[in-house]
């Protein structure tokens, strides 16, 4: 049965891989759809039936995977609380998506539907597989095989050159971050003698944690930690999440703001004992997670494409929740994965009803006035942002209300300045998120982005040599010099770049049916959601803390006691039911700030949008610099892209590959017939030669026999 | 006295053999080697093999040889400027010249080792110089090695049918 | 008396004879005769030694080889025959189409 949840979409994948160039749209769209509602419910009813047994885990082995030695390796899939969660909202948020990408994609040919939809299924299946493995390995081959659909779908469409190269910037650079993953996993191999989960918990329990050394089981949780930098967009692997939004809209939603950007947060949850027995590493990705939320909300601040605001936002939420996984609230960083979960989908798929509606349009600076035109998508997109930005009583405010609280109440070093700085954060937030609902939505159609140099072929030819691959591609979303940005090359919708340019006059129009109504779902979400954790100190159960303890404890096999000491322990301190008072200070002052935050969103970009432009051109040296993200793609591709080509092709490809390696291989040849031709000339065609040789060996042999 | 039979045949055959290769006539080689073969025969018989004796002049002399005198006289051989035997000559610029000098080497190879043994006699006695009776050998013909010897008569077949194919005129 | 040894130095020197003839000769009939010769020395060594040995293997295996002669310098005749019609020469040399 558990064994469904990710098989149905990959039959789905096939199905549409295979016979997709042959079937019509509503037929491979609706087999996708089918696939995953069809695992959304195996995973509803596999929930139930784990719940009402009691246990604490079900696990299914489908079969001996790997079996060396003391290296035994079954593909399993373990269901516990924590896994519940996951498959929900992977199979849930995912379906609402499916849906709604067979209405955006509609536009596309027959065979790219399908094969749009044929990656979306193999994306659902992998992060199943990833979420439901029972060990390392059958996670990782979840953790590369949504690596490998993000950067298919990301460059989906491939003949546009910038989301071709946006593709294989995600993928090396997910690749850099495995690579420390595989190493930690190794490590946790050679020292735990097993690479299932709960058999590695079980382990670490027993040991003492690695307060201020750098022990083995600290060097192993960073280089996992490296691998979720890579998959969750974090310093300093964070560059291909901006990038990665010239992938359709649904894509940015499911992959690079619900699912598999979660990855990362998950795989710490899942090893969280191991985690809590290497408090260096937790106060590493503490402050990681915090930096990364700071700048990418800084970035966030000033960019222009509707979706890099909301990529920005993503890798700033994501810090948020490495920042709870990082002071020990592993509870509190998978409450907020869920909670935005459906609030960053529904903000994306918004986003993407904006730009179906206006016909490809991403700029922001040339929208504006849409509230008329597009109510649904409007309502919506307005709960969502109030829910990220911490609204009272939406889902976002209780989940990251709890991230704060307990990184204050932490007894990580520095959690008064994590806190302080994530507070900040969240103001910014609140303004960057309502500046974009105010200059889309509100006042009228404008078309302030200058037009770009070049019509809707603009390629990414800013930077001076043209490198393939890891060029920072985002085209003419950050030129290196500064004024005039021309305006982004147009989402394709069509699939080959043909976008209108903007300021038609036509009126824009709502979305239909099929996008709007995941939209009201997920709003629907975004306000309930955050209900299953509604803390102690307004009167809930936080009932999800409680749900999700189980699954970060050790010995997670059923009938556990938890009476254990408290270094085997990974949930967070019991002082948080304490402090009601302090946490009721707290939730007053983050409500204060978001609240502070629309205002300022208010008064800048609502009602006096000239004082924009003024600060704009006072702090132009800052404002460049955000709108260029730090330069941070132009220092990797300073500092790691050239000198890795200089070395590939000055030393590896001339000097190894043809000189070293060809050469042998021609120079056998040559010795070869270097050899014959010299050898040929026994052949004097004179057989008197020939007996002369013969008389000469044996007379050779002669002599050696009398006078030996 | 039959050490001066030795020396005299030996001297024969080795002169002989000598005219055989040092001069130009094809058709005095040839005569030339029939006199060598002479010399054998009379070797042969002071080793008390008559039969081979007899039977190296019947077919070698005899037939061989007629069969070179046919062809020599078939072909009209032009007769030849030998290499003089001679130190220059022997040494001369090509390959076949070191042949021949390595004959010479071999020469004395084989004469430098064998001298170094001391002298073998042959046995004397009756039994050991009646051995090879002709009703000894047709014996030892027939039964040890029968096989060899039908073997040999279709090698001889061959060799007839051989020598006719080849040197049929083509048409 | 004449030891083993003389008959066998004999042999030896007609052996080298007929190998230096091989070398030396540039018509194809008298290199043929000149393996007769070595034939005919090798013979005499085998008569030899088997007297020596008391044994009369020596004198079957000449008989062998004086018909393996026979059969040989039919063959080799009648290559020389049809070498000759070839070329009109009888220069061994002259038959080296097998070069390099």
């Amino acid at each position: 049965m558990l064994l469904l949840i990710p098989l149905l979409p990959f039959v789905g994948f096939l199905i549409n891989a295979f016979l997709g160039r042959r079937l019509s749209k509503s037929i491979s769209g609706g087999i996708a759809c089918l696939a995953i509602i069809g695992s959304f419910v195996v995973s509803v009813i596999s929930i139930l039936s784990l719940l009402s047994s009691g246990a604490v885990s079900a696990e299914v082995t489908a079969f001996d995977w790997m079996s060396s030695g003391d290296l035994q390796i079954p593909l399993r899939f373990r269901l516990d609380h924590l896994a519940s969660l996951m498959i929900l909202v992977v199979t849930g948020i995912g379906s609402l998506i499916h849906i709604y990408s067979t209405g955006y994609m509609h536009e596309e040919s027959d065979p790219e539907y399908a094969r749009y939809f044929s990656y979306l299924n193999l994306f659902a299946a992998f992060m199943l597989v990833l979420v439901l493995g029972a060990n390392f390995p059958v996670m990782f081959v979840g953790w590369e095989g949504v690596g490998l659909c993000s950067y298919l779908l990301i460059g989906f469409w491939f003949t546009k050159k910038s989301a071709a190269d946006a593709g294989k910037k995600a993928f090396i650079v997910n690749r850099i971050g495995d690579f420390g993953f595989i190493l930690g996993m190794l490590l946790v191999f050679v020292t735990f003698g097993s690479l299932d989960f709960q058999e590695v918990a079980a382990a670490a329990a027993q040991r003492a944690p690695e307060a201020g050394t750098w022990g083995v089981m600290t060097i192993a949780t960073l280089l996992l930690f490296v691998g979720a930098t890579g998959k969750s967009a974090q310093i300093p692997l964070y560059v291909w999440l901006p990038d990665a939004m010239e992938g359709p809209t649904p894509v940015s939603a499911l992959i690079h703001a619900a699912t598999m950007v979660t990855a990362g947060v998950y795989m710490i949850g899942r090893n969280a004992v191991l985690f809590e027995h290497a408090p260096t590493t937790l106060a590493i990705v503490a402050a990681i997670g915090v930096a990364t939320a700071l700048m990418a909300g800084t970035i966030g601040l000033v960019q222009n494409d509707i979706k890099r605001v909301l990529a920005y936002s993503t890798v700033s939420q994501l810090g948020y929740m490495f920042l709870a996984m990082g002071v020990g609230a592993y509870a509190a960083g998978i409450f907020h994965l869920y909670t935005h979960a459906f609030f960053k989908a529904l903000l994306f798929l918004g986003s993407g009803a904006v730009i179906h509606a206006l016909a490809g349009e991403q700029d922001i600076r040339n929208m504006g006035g849409l509230k008329k035109y597009l109510p649904i998508t409007y309502w919506t997109f307005v709960v969502g942002a109030l829910a990220i930005a911490g609204f009272p009583l939406l889902s976002g405010f209780f989940s990251k209300d709890e991230i704060l609280f307990r990184t204050f109440t932490a007894d990580t070093p520095g959690h008064l300045l994590f806190y302080a700085i994530a507070i900040v954060t969240s103001l910014l937030t609140a303004t960057y998120m309502f500046r974009l609902v105010f200059l889309t939505f509100h006042g009228e159609r404008r078309h302030d982005a200058p037009a770009p140099e070049h019509p809707e072929e603009q390629e990414p030819v800013t930077v001076a040599d043209a490198h393939g691959g890891h060029a920072p591609a985002h085209g003419a979303h950050a030129p290196a010099h500064a004024v005039a940005s021309p305006a982004p090359v147009l989402s394709p919708h069509g699939g080959h770049g043909h976008g209108h340019g903007g300021g038609h006059d036509h009126t824009p129009h709502e979305a239909p049916w099929s996008m709007a109504i995941p939209l009201i779902l997920l709003a629907v979400g975004s306000v309930v959601a955050g209900y299953v954790g509604v803390p102690h100190a307004l009167g809930g159960n936080n009932r999800i803390e409680s749900f999700l303890e189980p699954s970060f404890e050790a010995g997670a096999a059923a009938g556990h006691e938890t009476a254990a000491p408290a270094a085997s322990e990974a949930h967070e301190p019991e002082a948080a039911h304490a402090d009601v008072g302090t946490e009721r200070t707290l939730m007053a002052l983050s409500v204060g700030i978001a609240l502070a935050g629309i205002g300022l969103a208010w008064y800048f970009w609502l009602a006096n949008r000239r004082v924009v432009e003024g600060i704009t051109s006072a702090f132009a040296p800052v404002h460049r610099l955000l709108l260029n993200k730090y330069y941070v793609d132009e220092l990797y591709d300073a500092a790691i892209v050239q000198p890795v080509k200089k070395i590939s092709t000055g030393a590896l490809w001339k000097g190894v590959d043809a000189g070293l390696i060809d050469g042998t291989v021609n120079g056998v040849g040559l010795a070869v017939s270097g050899a014959g031709t010299g050898l040929r000339r026994l052949q004097t065609g004179s057989v008197r030669t020939y007996a002369f040789a013969l008389f000469a060996g044996a007379i050779s042999i002669l002599a050696y026999y009398l006078f030996s | 006295m039959d050490t001066i039979a030795f020396y005299i045949f030996a001297a024969i055959a080795i002169l002989a053999s000598l005219g055989v290769i040092g001069q130009g006539n094809p058709m005095h080689s040839v005569m030339l080697l029939i006199v060598s073969f002479g010399a054998l025969a009379g070797l042969y018989i002071l080793l008390q093999a008559p039969f081979t004796a007899v039977t190296q002049i019947i077919i070698y002399a005899g037939a061989i040889m007629v069969l070179f005198l046919f062809v020599v006289m078939l072909l009209n051989v032009p007769r030849e400027e030998p290499v003089p035997l001679t130190a220059a000559g022997l040494l001369g610029p090509t390959t076949m010249k070191i042949g021949a000098v390595l004959s010479v080497v071999l020469a004395i190879e084989v004469v430098w080792g064998l001298s170094r043994l001391g002298p073998t006699w042959f046995s004397q006695d009756a039994e050991a110089a009646g051995v090879s009776s002709v009703a000894r050998i047709g014996n030892v013909l027939f039964t040890d090695h029968a096989f060899a010897f039908e073997a040999t008569s279709i090698l001889i077949l061959v060799a007839m049918v051989g020598a006719v194919v080849i040197a049929r005129r083509e048409h | 008396m004449v030891p083993l040894n003389s008959y066998l130095i004999l042999s030896g020197i007609l052996f080298a004879i007929g190998t230096a003839g091989v070398f030396l000769r540039r018509n194809l009939i008298t290199v043929l005769l000149s393996i007769e010769i070595m034939l005919n020395a090798v013979n005499l060594s085998f008569v030899a030694i088997g007297r020596y040995l008391g044994s009369v293997d020596g004198q079957i295996i000449t008989f062998f080889v004086m018909t393996v002669a026979a059969a040989e310098a039919a063959v080799g005749l009648a290559l020389v025959i049809a070498l000759f019609r070839h070329r009109e020469t009888l220069s061994p040399d002259a038959y080296t189409s097998l070069k390099w």
